[in-house]
Parts: structure tokens; C-alpha cells; sequence
């Protein structure tokens, strides 16, 4: 058979890409992944752009994404990893409901431009699984892999206490 | 940890909606991942471009191989200089200057400088491709340093080109042999008699170093060629300007670019003119399909940077400490673009000698090109540059004359009604407040525990002011909707400063309506009136008058409607006024506002003129340090930092702009510094330029607004976004002189830095 372009494509496409399937948020749901795609780009075309890449080295916490419940970094995450996973994201919302984490960066104005802030919430709710009372020190610790050009670091820090207040009530 | 002073004067009580702290209006859309910005949009048949940079600071381009870049399978096109001239023949843009070319035209100019550009649909193959791109270059001499581009043998540019937007630079135009973009004097007084006369002659020499806005959101812009219009939706500060400049380019009406802008992931300064949109919309153009160009962090650092600088200052003072004399010389390190460091140069340079009455002051200030990525503005306009060397070296005065800072400072100042270098007279800048103030919050005339043993402490103040950059223009359209509720239609991009909300809460307040009623339209320039930028805290002022100007036409239009159907205006819901004239729930109520301030230009030479600016932004900081006597660690552990921003329009979004400019100059002062390789930059990413992290900010972090109101403002607000930035440096320079007699003249403050300066003073200096 002669080779045409298209079928060196689809050749080429056959090794390079992974067909597979994960919980996106609690749905299931399917993609044709290439092997040189992280996981920012795959949720990117599941339509979800609240995971952000921006450092690329997995140093800013943008592009936050919880894989089988631990954080990890979206743009250090090869897409094709999280097949048979549970993925979830900032857009994760069974009700449409904002949770305690959320409302308490709103009532606190924990962000500015909001770019980071999806990682940032996604790290919180992490630690206050871990310590649901953290300390200052605790906080600064643990949220230290994620950065904030506008740096509202002291709102942040009181929106981490303020919801970890409203989750014990 | 931080707090805000409630306000008396101000009177937030007698407004409804203006002086509180609502939550920003699109904070549920920001916690839920769903905010809009650039970066998320897609538009069928997209095509990706990538750029292949130059590898050399300053040579002619021999050629440019593109065939193995174009033979990659899924190459859409190869785009250089040629192609873009097939489209716009002279391809130079700018504010200042039309200096800097789409893609690189002849010669290089910096490392990193656009050369080619790569479409496919695929953004891996478009990067590949671009790494197969090979230029060949003949090198050319290369200057770095601001002070040797006065004189170097290396020219960045043949021919200055200024754009003819500004006056003061007419007379550059067609000069030849020079990299001095701008050469800014300001005269006031005998400034050599004045020296004669002087008890105390100090100079000192400071310099800064190249920085980076570095906004988590790189640059990003997409261009859609559609039928009828050239759509660019572009993460920009300045709408107007993008369209402006490219209908320009493409010669064009404004009409045919249409530029739309969502929400910024940060600015700085960054975004502002054209910065991707000038290559996005060629590559749309020349390949008849939408292109998204979207930087990495890496490529970040060859985009824009704030200019390093180099500032010689030499004062004349009494035996009491008064200042009698200033000469102040600032050279810019303007990078291969002039961008708009020729303004910085200017607006920044004339209160180069400080919130000081000195009478006589001589001012010079340099934009210089090199053959680095170009400087622009960065949340200051140039301004903390000046702060760190007008504040170190009032502070080295003190010390030799034995002086407290503050005594020296309250000796100084410039007060209400009196005179700065321009001429123009200081009105509502709390210059005095400020600084009362702080040396109240420090607790400064009490005993302060210097420490003990290797650990000493040390404490240090300084206060800065800044200029708005007059004159500029703010258009604005509201809307009233038959249900009473509104659009505010207006072209200031919100990019975290909370600007949709302030403008929200100044048309709920002219309106009398609930902040919830009233929905901020984003820029577009076919829909939202002109705005010169988003930039240098003027949006508050400026655009704040425009708004405020269009709800009150709206709210007039409205009463006459009340009235010509015979209702009283006063009591009558507005629903029900839309409900008599039209009979049911229809029609519109369009109000127009716009806003210029008066302003008069600088005589040239002498830089003097009665109206300089349309308001004062003064921001000072107290800074506590411990430092480690056997290595030169040190930590800031409280940072004090007062503003004058007027009425704050909204107090928590104002303490989160005070705290947020704080922490980023305390970045810039601290741990960022580009580190250059022949014009190379060694450290462009995340891992090795360290930006402040959770972990960095002082564990006393305290944040004011003093009472204040500016009477010329709307509602008696002004800008807030910068003052933040200004006192840092310097105060945490003096609280280590304080704490270890080590004075530092460079930014960045490091430990190695106050080691070298331990050790020599201890007559045992490390060797270079």
C-alpha cells in the first residue's frame, strides 16, 4: 500500500497517543491523549482552563490539579499518567455551592487578579484536611509551592484561618 | 497581622456605597476557576505561533533559514521581517518612539529579540519548528551599562525615530549617533551659588538593578482576521492604545481594529502598549486565520523589565540639617526599545530631589538605550528608583550630621501651599501626615532594643511621592436599563487592582443605587469609549471622574424624563419613569462622562510649570531588621507602610494594593535581580529569580490609609496602586546601617552584600 501523508499521520498519531478514560469531577469521561501532554493541556480540552500553567517547572501552583486526592502539579503531570484516575479541579462542584475554603477568600479578598487563586484554594482545602487547626506557621509552610505575583499573602493567610474556623462550626 | 485606620474625616458615613469594603464583584467567578481571561479562549481553525529569538545582543542579520522550520509536518507558515513588510511596510511601533520592529529588521537589538515566527495548529510542532530556525549574524559592539551608553562607541540605533506623539521629543527626531532617547533638565534657583554657600556638601552614587514584572499570567494576545474587522482579544492594559497603534501600522481607521480585553492575571506595567498584538495581528493578517501567541515564563524576561539605574546626587546643607541645594543625575537604562522610558525619564525625573522644599535644585535625567530587553514602566513609573537613592542619602546626611532621620525629615519636607522643583504647588499631599504618622506607628521617639551579641537590630523610615502623569483622557458611558439597573461601559482594565469594583461602587454612589445593580462592562473597543491606559494609579482619578461625570448625565437625563412625564423625579422609582414614557419595561437612559485634567506643559530647560500634575501620591514604610553579625543574614520582621490615597473608595482592596506593592518592592529590594551574560539572561525562569513567596513576608506586616481627602478627586479619592512600592528599600537599607553601621548604595540588599560591608569595616575585606 502506498504511504499517503494521512496514514503516516495516523501512524505517528498511533504512538504518540493514549486513549483514556478518568473521573473528571466525579463524571467519567475520555480522551485521546498525547504522550507529550501534561495535565493542564488535557483539562484544557475537557474545557477547563481553571488549572493555569504559568512557570512550567511545577515552582507556582498555578496549575494545581488533585489526583487521586493529593495535589499535584498539573504542568509537571503527563496527561497520560491519570489514566483510571480520580481528577478534580477548582471547577469541582457537585451543587454549584462555594465551600468554606471559597467564601472565606472572598470574605478575607484573599486574591487580586485571581490567577493563582485556584491553587491556592485547591492547596487549602489539603491542609486543613491535614490540620484542621494549622498554625501560622503551618500555613506559611505548607502553602510555600504556591506563589502570588499581587502577594496577598496576609489576606490568604487569614482566609486559611477563617475557614478552618467555619469548618468546626 | 495588618490593619487599616477607620477614617473620621472622610466620612464614610455620609455615602452610601463609596468607603466600604464590599467583596470585588467578580470574587465568585475568581474562586471558582471561571474568571475570563485570554489565555483560556480558543477560536476555530486557531492557529499557534512561536517565536525563534535572537541568540546575540547587538549584530546585522545575514540571513535567516526558515526551509527546515517549514518542512515540519503541521508548519501552517514561517514568518520574518520580509513577510511582515509585505503587510506593513514600515513595521515600527511604540508610545515614544517607533522604534521597535514586528519582527527583527535588519539588525538585532537585544538577546531574546523576535526574529521569526512559527504557525501550526499544534503549539508542539510550532515549537519544534522554531528551534530549527537558524539566523546568521554579523556582530556588532554591544553596550550594557546605562552610564557608558552616554558616551560608548556602540550606537544601539542608527537614527532616533520619536514618535511625534510628545513634543519634548520633537527635537530628537532624525539624530544620529546617540543611545540618549531623552535628555530631561530641570533648573530652579542658583543651584551653584547655593553650594558655595553650603555648611555641608554630601554626593552619593546609587544604583538599582533590572527587575521583572513577572505576572503569572504571561503575555498572551489573539488575533482573529474576520471579514469585516481585524479582532484582537489581547491580555493589555491599554485597549485604546493596541487599537490605535495597530490602525496605524495597517493604515487603517480605529474603526476596523476591534480589541477586546477580559481580566488580567496581573500587569505591572508589563502590559502595556504593544507588546504581542503587533505580531498577532500581522501573523492573523498575512495567514488568513485566528493566532493565539502565548509567552512562557522564560520569554517573559526578554518582553520588558524595569530599568536599572545609576543616580548621583549631591546635596548642600546647614550645620541644622536644612537642605539648601540638590543636583540630581539619573541615567535610565532604557533596554534596546525605548518603550516608555523617555516619560519615566521626564514624569518621574523632575521629583527626583525628593518630598523636599530646596530651593535651589538642578535636575538631569537620561533615557539611554542599551543592548538589553527593554525597560518600561513598572508599578512606580520609575519613582521607587528615586525613592531608594533621595531617601539613602538624606539618611547619610542624618548620620554625618548627627541627626535623627526623622528630625532631618520633619526639617525638610515639602508642606501644603509650597513649591515643588516644578513650581507647582503641593496641594492635599500628605507628606506631613504620612510621616507623623509613621514615626508614631514605629513608636520612633521611644528606646528601640538594638539587640545584643550577633544579633542586632535596627530600625529605619522613608517616605517617597510620584506625580500622576498628566494629561490623559478617560471616556465613559452608563447606561441605565428600564429596571433601573446599569452598565458602566469603560476601557480600565481590571488585572487584580479591583477597578470594576471602585468604578462600580462610584456609579452606585452618583446613581444612588446598590452596588449589585450596577455591571462593568469590559473593555472593547467597539463597545467601551477611549481610555488612555490602565497605569500609574491614575485610573481611580481619572477614570473615577469619568464614570462619576457619566452617572450624573445619566441621573440628569433621567429627571427630565421625570419630568416630561409629569412624575416627581425625586421620589420616583426609575422603573417606574421608564414605565409612563414607554408604557411598559423599555428603553434606555445613556449617560456620557469624560475627564481631562488641566495641565501645563514643562518650560523646556528649566522644567518649571504651575501644574504639573492633577494629584499627589505619597507612600512611606517603617522597616525593623535583625541582622546576623558572623554572616550578614538578615530579616525583615516588621514592615510599617502609610499612604495618602485620598477617600479610599473601598478600604479593604486599598490595604490589599498597599500590602501587595509592598511585598513586590520588598522582592525587588531583597532576593529579584536579572543576572546578565552578555546580554543573555541567566536566570529567566521561576527556579532561579526568586519572587517573594508566603514565606518571605515579615511576620509585622501594617498597613494604612491616613486620613485624607483629595478635594479634586471623585468623591475625594485618588490612585492607590503604586505608594506602596516607594519607602521599602530604603528603609530596610537604613534599618541595617541602623542595626550594623553597613550602608548599601545597590539594590539588591543581600547578606553577602552586608558581609562584605561587616568585614570592612572590621579592616578584614573579602576579596572580590
Amino acid at each position: 500500500m502506498r504511504m499517503t501523508k494521512m496514514n503516516v499521520t495516523k501512524m505517528s498519531m498511533s504512538t504518540t497517543h493514549k486513549n483514556i478514560s478518568f473521573q473528571l469531577n466525579g463524571r467519567p469521561a475520555t480522551a485521546h491523549a498525547g504522550n507529550h501532554q501534561n495535565l493542564v493541556e488535557l483539562l484544557q480540552g475537557q474545557g477547563l482552563f481553571g488549572a493555569r500553567e504559568s512557570c512550567g517547572q511545577g515552582l507556582c501552583g498555578c496549575c494545581t490539579v488533585v489526583v487521586n486526592g493529593t495535589a499535584v502539579s498539573g504542568c509537571l503531570t503527563m496527561a497520560t499518567l491519570v489514566d483510571g484516575a480520580d481528577v478534580r479541579t477548582i471547577e469541582d462542584s457537585a451543587d454549584g455551592q462555594l465551600d468554606a475554603v471559597q467564601r472565606a477568600f472572598i470574605d478575607t479578598g484573599a486574591f487580586q487578579c485571581g490567577f493563582c487563586t485556584p491553587g491556592f484554594i485547591l492547596m487549602t482545602r489539603q491542609l486543613l484536611e491535614e490540620h484542621p487547626d494549622p498554625t501560622d506557621d503551618e500555613i506559611r509552610h505548607y502553602l510555600a509551592g504556591n506563589l502570588c505575583r499581587c502577594a496577598a499573602y496576609t489576606e490568604i493567610i487569614k482566609a486559611v484561618r477563617l475557614a478552618a474556623q467555619k469548618r468546626k462550626e | 497581622m495588618a490593619t487599616t485606620s477607620g477614617n473620621s474625616k472622610s466620612g464614610a458615613a455620609e455615602f452610601s456605597a463609596l468607603g466600604r469594603s464590599i467583596p470585588r464583584v467578580e470574587a465568585r467567578a475568581k474562586v471558582t476557576g471561571r474568571a475570563e481571561y485570554v489565555h483560556n479562549l480558543r477560536l476555530p481553525g486557531m492557529l499557534y505561533g512561536r517565536i525563534h529569538r535572537s541568540t546575540v545582543a547587538h549584530a546585522r542579520i545575514r540571513s535567516v533559514d526558515v526551509s527546515a522550520a517549514q518542512a515540519v509536518p503541521g508548519v501552517y507558515a514561517v514568518y520574518t521581517a520580509a513577510d511582515v513588510q509585505r503587510l506593513i511596510p514600515e513595521p515600527y511601533y511604540g508610545p515614544a518612539f517607533h522604534d521597535q520592529p514586528i519582527l527583527a529588521l535588519g539588525k538585532v537589538h537585544h538577546v531574546g529579540e523576535p526574529v521569526a515566527l512559527v504557525l501550526a495548529a499544534d503549539p508542539h510542532v510550532a515549537d519544534a519548528a522554531a528551534q530549527l530556525i537558524v539566523a546568521d549574524y554579523e556582530e556588532l559592539p554591544a553596550v550594557f551599562d546605562e552610564v557608558e551608553a552616554m558616551t560608548s562607541a556602540a550606537v544601539v540605533h542608527e537614527v532616533l525615530k520619536p514618535a511625534g506623539t510628545f513634543p519634548d521629543l520633537k527635537h530628537l527626531k532624525g539624530k544620529r549617533d546617540t543611545n540618549i532617547a531623552l535628555d530631561f533638565h530641570l533648573r530652579r534657583g542658583d543651584v551653584q551659588k547655593a553650594f558655595a554657600e553650603a555648611d555641608h556638601v554630601f554626593e552619593h552614587t546609587f544604583r538599582t538593578q533590572q527587575v521583572l514584572h513577572l505576572p503569572l499570567e504571561p503575555f498572551v494576545t489573539v488575533a482573529d482576521p474576520t471579514p469585516s474587522q481585524l479582532v484582537i482579544h489581547t491580555a493589555s492594559q491599554s485597549p485604546s492604545f493596541v487599537r490605535i497603534e495597530i490602525a496605524r501600522l495597517l493604515g487603517w481607521p480605529e474603526n476596523r481594529v476591534r480589541v477586546k480585553v477580559p481580566y488580567l492575571g496581573g500587569g505591572f506595567g508589563a502590559k502595556l502598549y504593544i507588546k504581542l498584538e503587533a505580531l498577532a495581528a500581522a501573523a492573523a493578517l498575512l495567514a488568513g486565520r485566528p493566532v493565539k501567541i502565548a509567552l512562557t515564563m522564560e520569554e517573559q524576561f526578554y518582553t520588558l523589565t524595569k530599568h536599572a539605574t545609576t543616580l548621583r546626587i549631591k546635596s548642600g546643607v546647614t550645620k541644622d540639617g536644612k537642605i539648601t541645594v540638590r543636583e540630581c543625575e539619573v541615567w535610565w537604562n532604557g533596554g534596546a526599545y525605548a518603550d516608555i522610558g523617555p516619560r519615566i525619564t521626564q514624569k518621574s525625573g523632575f521629583t527626583a530631589p525628593g518630598p523636599y522644599d530646596i530651593d535651589h535644585v538642578s535636575i538631569d535625567s537620561y533615557s539611554l538605550y542599551t543592548n538589553l530587553p527593554p525597560a518600561g514602566a513598572l508599578r512606580g513609573f520609575g519613582i521607587p528608583q528615586l525613592v531608594w537613592a533621595y531617601e539613602s542619602h538624606t539618611d547619610m546626611i542624618a548620620k554625618a550630621l548627627h541627626m535623627d532621620p526623622l528630625a532631618i525629615r520633619r526639617i525638610n519636607i515639602l508642606r501644603e501651599g509650597r513649591p515643588q522643583a516644578t513650581g507647582t504647588l503641593m496641594r492635599d499631599a500628605g507628606i506631613d501626615p504620612v510621616l507623623e504618622r509613621l514615626a508614631q506607628r514605629m513608636a520612633w521617639e521611644k528606646p528601640f532594643d538594638k539587640g545584643s551579641g550577633t544579633i542586632r537590630r535596627g530600625r529605619g523610615i522613608a517616605i517617597g511621592f510620584k506625580a500622576s502623569i498628566s494629561p490623559t483622557t478617560s471616556v465613559a458611558i452608563v447606561n441605565i436599563s428600564a429596571d433601573g439597573s446599569c452598565n458602566v461601559y469603560c476601557s480600565t482594565v481590571d488585572m487584580g487592582q479591583g477597578s470594576d469594583t471602585a468604578m462600580a461602587q462610584i456609579v452606585a454612589e452618583a446613581l444612588g443605587i446598590p452596588v449589585a445593580s450596577v455591571t462593568l462592562v469590559h473593555p472593547d473597543t467597539d463597545v467601551t469609549p477611549y481610555d488612555m491606559a490602565t497605569l500609574g494609579s491614575r485610573s481611580t482619578y481619572h477614570m473615577g471622574h469619568a464614570v462619576k461625570n457619566a452617572a450624573e448625565d445619566a441621573r440628569d437625563k433621567l429627571l427630565q424624563l421625570a419630568r416630561d412625564v409629569g412624575l416627581s423625579a425625586e421620589t420616583t422609582p426609575i422603573p417606574d419613569i421608564f414605565r409612563k414614557k414607554y408604557g411598559m419595561q423599555a428603553g434606555n437612559i445613556v449617560g456620557v462622562g469624560s475627564f481631562i485634567p488641566p495641565y501645563t506643559p514643562p518650560e523646556s530647560g528649566t522644567g518649571q510649570t504651575p501644574d504639573a500634575t492633577p494629584f499627589w501620591m505619597i507612600g512611606a514604610t517603617g522597616a525593623e531588621v535583625e541582622v546576623d553579625t558572623e554572616t550578614g543574614e538578615f530579616k525583615v520582621t516588621r514592615l510599617v507602610n502609610l499612604v495618602d490615597v485620598g477617600r479610599p473608595v473601598n478600604p479593604a482592596i486599598v490595604e490589599t494594593q498597599i500590602s501587595g506593592a509592598t511585598i513586590m518592592q520588598l522582592g525587588f529590594t531583597l532576593s529579584e535581580r536579572m543576572d546578565f551574560d552578555a546580554g543573555q539572561v541567566t536566570n529567566a525562569s521561576l527556579a532561579d529569580y526568586k519572587i517573594p513567596g508566603m514565606r518571605d513576608i515579615p511576620a509585622m506586616m501594617e498597613n494604612e490609609a491616613v486620613d485624607m481627602v483629595q478635594h479634586s478627586g471623585p468623591f475625594g479619592a485618588k490612585g492607590v496602586g503604586e505608594s506602596g512600592t516607594f519607602g521599602v528599600s530604603p528603609a530596610i537599607a537604613s534599618a541595617i546601617d541602623d542595626a550594623v553601621g553597613v550602608r548599601l548604595t545597590s539594590l539588591p540588599l543581600t547578606a553577602e552584600a552586608v558581609y562584605r560591608g561587616l568585614r570592612a569595616q572590621a579592616g578584614k575585606p573579602l576579596q572580590d
